[in-house]
């Protein structure tokens, strides 16, 4: 170890695995990981956030996965709360959604309503 | 680097481990291979969670589930439920946490009650990280302190910032960690020593261990800051060898150390050298005093000497030497990164900081806790320990292990620190705290750290080595039936003697329980004597177990399961013990049905 820089450099890399075991934090993704969910295709919707979510060290986020929500015709649906705000539902997320959710509405708190479920009403 | 949606944290202390979390590790790793999610849940190792009644401890993340009692027949369904489907398994959620509904209104670990009143710096990366992995030490600011030290302070500057956070020495006695570096700093020599003094005697006590377990790199990170401010190269860890898990933690924590150059030569290429070597100790209880455990590591045999020459002029061959408890160390680099005036923000003026207390004997919560200095004993007990079981009334806590004191109910509302817990008549001790209920007899729980105390002296000076002796032989006498009231007064009067006249402390200290059982539970030790009577219905010697007539159904159980056959009596009719024949085995009380047999 030469450095404090090159310790910085080994901690910033080893926070991104461990960031994960805080649990206070205020924005949180939860991802419907039932039967149904998984069968549409969750699973790499939920990977896709957690890649995302560590790559741009977003610590005020969380990515849980969840049981069924119960409009199983909508997976994979992506719930996101955020304090003080009202709950937005996105629905038939896929990977490239789910980018796209991270960048706009994760870090720049834009909602996408396209992807909402009001515009399958 | 891989990235995990999910970790599942299995505890791997001391505690955890006797009651097989290896199994449920391996288990949770073998299923989550199998489902195929071995590129998404991360399984990892911890130390100790603290909450060692539960265990054994699996917390799942990012979720923070807390699953307690694990065992490995409920790992596949965890896995398939909760890791797969994103379905919290409730049923084996610890209890306090039960009634969550579902996962977003599931709270944080700490809103249990047992860690909500806790605050944890000596313990705070303990469950939560990976011991056997630097990165996760460093990810949680590791190393940072020693950095800090390295490249932007001063040996002198670190010293006044220690003085000036004023931690006192967790072993027991409370003597400030800054004043005790200063003392060495100065002296000149060709070679200074660091030692780690993680010789946890103390029937009950694991605090140490636990840190150790659960987060090695934190001392030996300390040990270099500390080496750094006296101007020492080289440090000692003197571990016992009954805890393998710690030794082997600390055995590859120090290589990664090594690795990555922050133990070994020219450490931030500040010029500054310094390296550790584990010694691992007998377990001779002597060994914990400090000049004792230098003769240890020198090779000797372990017996401790006159003070002064203190070990900050002369220790460890010759040289001097600064020695710091575990518990001391795993504070050291917070205050560094934190500055003293957060730790003054914790804790009492003249106590500053937190201190970490096994919980043990009749208590609800198993445990290790983390409390600021000032916290009452009633906190720790019942709010923190959950109080006796199975109704028990609380009667008395022993602090300091056998070279402290018992505190009775009286004492509940006392602040934690080092002066009040003198000021009753018990001490701080490293941290064991062990609860006893109704049932314990306090004359027997004197003979017993006694006891303790004549097996574990060194035998160099004749008070201790004699004068103990001599103390367990009338506590032995009392406890059989056969004390006098003249043996009461002789056993106090022997006990200040002992106390005044022993080489070191731990013949010192040894007559505090006797002392502190006498002052309060008199009339306890006077039951014994006058009244041949053991109020808590433990010592044999003074029970008699009787057979009630009335409430007897003659089902000749008790006969049946009596090893003396000393009860007779017919089917159907009231059986009768023969006192004579009696040895007191309590088979009979244990095994009627009809609480018919009574002990007196």
């Amino acid at each position: 170890m030469k450095s404090l820089e090159e310790l910085k450099r080994i901690r910033e890399e080893a926070i991104k695995n461990v960031e994960m075991r805080n649990t206070d934090k205020d924005i949180r993704v939860v991802v419907g990981m039932a039967t149904c969910g998984i069968s549409a295709g969750a699973r790499p919707v939920l990977s896709t956030f957690v890649e995302e979510v560590a790559k741009r060290n977003l610590n005020n986020v969380q990515v849980v996965q969840t049981g069924c929500i119960g409009m199983c015709t909508y997976e994979p649906i992506v719930e996101i709360y955020t304090p003080g705000k009202e709950k937005v539902t996105y629905i038939h997320v896929d990977p490239e959604k789910a980018k796209r959710i991270v960048d706009e509405h994760l870090v720049n708190g834009i909602v996408i309503n396209e992807y909402t479920i009001g515009t399958a009403k | 680097m891989a990235i995990f949606r999910s970790h599942v944290l299995v505890c791997g202390g001391t505690g955890c481990t006797s009651s097989k979390s290896q199994l449920v590790r391996a288990r949770f790793e073998e299923k989550i291979k199998e489902v195929k999610l071995d590129k998404e849940v991360q399984v990892v190792g911890t130390g100790c969670f603290g909450l060692c009644e539960e265990g054994p401890i699996v917390i799942v993340y990012p979720e923070g589930s807390f699953y307690s009692r694990m065992t490995v027949d409920r790992v596949d369904e965890i896995v398939e439920e909760h890791l797969l489907k994103g379905r919290i398994v409730e049923k084996y959620l610890f209890k306090e946490k039960a009634k969550v509904e579902h996962a977003e209104e599931h709270k944080s670990l700490m809103d249990v009650q047992f860690y909500s009143k806790q605050k944890r710096v000596a313990l705070r990366n303990c469950g939560l990280i990976n011991p056997e992995n630097i990165n996760e030490y460093i990810a949680r600011d590791g190393y940072m302190a020693l950095g800090k030290v390295l490249t932007e302070m001063t040996p002198e500057d670190v010293i006044k910032l220690m003085k000036d956070a004023n931690l006192r020495g967790r072993g027991g006695a409370g003597f400030p960690t800054g004043v005790k570096w200063s003392f060495a700093a100065p002296n000149k020599a060709d070679q200074k020593y660091i030692i780690c003094n993680a010789d946890e005697g103390d029937p009950g006590a694991f605090m140490d261990r636990s840190v150790l377990e659960g987060d090695p790199h934190a001392i030996l990170e300390a040990m270099a800051i500390a080496g750094y401010a006296i101007g020492a190269t080289k440090g000692f860890i003197y571990v016992r060898a009954e805890y393998p898990i710690a030794v082997h933690r600390l055995h590859i924590a120090i290589d990664q150390a090594r690795e990555l150059g922050l133990l070994g030569k020219n450490i931030f290429n500040s010029g500054f050298d310094f390296d550790i070597e584990t010694r691992l100790g007998a377990g001779a209880f002597v060994c914990g005093e400090e000049t004792a455990l230098m003769q240890s590591i020198e090779g000797n045999r372990g017996m401790s000497r006159v003070k002064p020459p203190f070990p900050a002029n002369k220790g460890l061959w010759g040289k001097p030497t600064v020695i710091n408890n575990v518990e001391t160390l795993a504070n050291v680099p917070q205050i560094i990164i934190n500055g003293p005036e957060w730790f003054k923000s914790f804790g009492t003026e003249k106590s500053p900081g937190t201190k970490v207390f096994a919980l043990g004997g009749k208590i609800t919560n198993t445990g290790l806790v983390e409390v600021p200095m000032g916290t009452t004993l009633r906190e720790v007990i019942y709010d923190i320990g959950g109080g006796c079981p199975n109704g028990k009334a609380f009667k008395a806590v022993q602090t300091g292990g056998p070279s402290g004191g018992c505190l009775t109910s009286e004492h509940l509302d006392t602040p934690i620190d080092y002066e009040n817990l003198a000021k009753v008549g018990s001490m701080m001790g490293s941290g064991g705290m062990i609860v006893m209920d109704e049932d314990n007899c306090m004359v027997d729980i004197a003979r017993f750290f006694l006891d303790f105390i004549v097996d574990e002296s060194c035998g160099k000076c004749t008070p201790c080595r004699v004068g103990t002796k001599r103390m367990l032989s009338i506590l032995e006498r009392i406890v059989s039936g056969n004390g006098t009231m003249e043996d009461l007064d002789e056993l106090e009067s022997l006990a200040n003697s002992v106390k005044d006249s022993s080489l070191c402390g731990l013949g010192q200290t040894a007559p505090n329980p006797v002392l502190a059982t006498l002052r309060y539970f008199k009339d306890e030790y006077i039951a014994h004597v006058v009244d041949k009577k053991c109020p808590a219905k433990h010592c044999k010697a003074l029970l008699t177990y009787e057979i009630d007539k009335d409430k007897c159904t003659g089902c000749t159980l008790c006969a049946r399961k009596c090893p003396v056959s000393c009860i007779s009596g017919t089917v159907k009719n009231p059986h009768e013990i023969n006192q004579e024949l009696c040895i007191k085995c309590g088979n009979c009380y244990s095994v009627c049905r009809f609480g018919a047999v009574q002990k007196n």
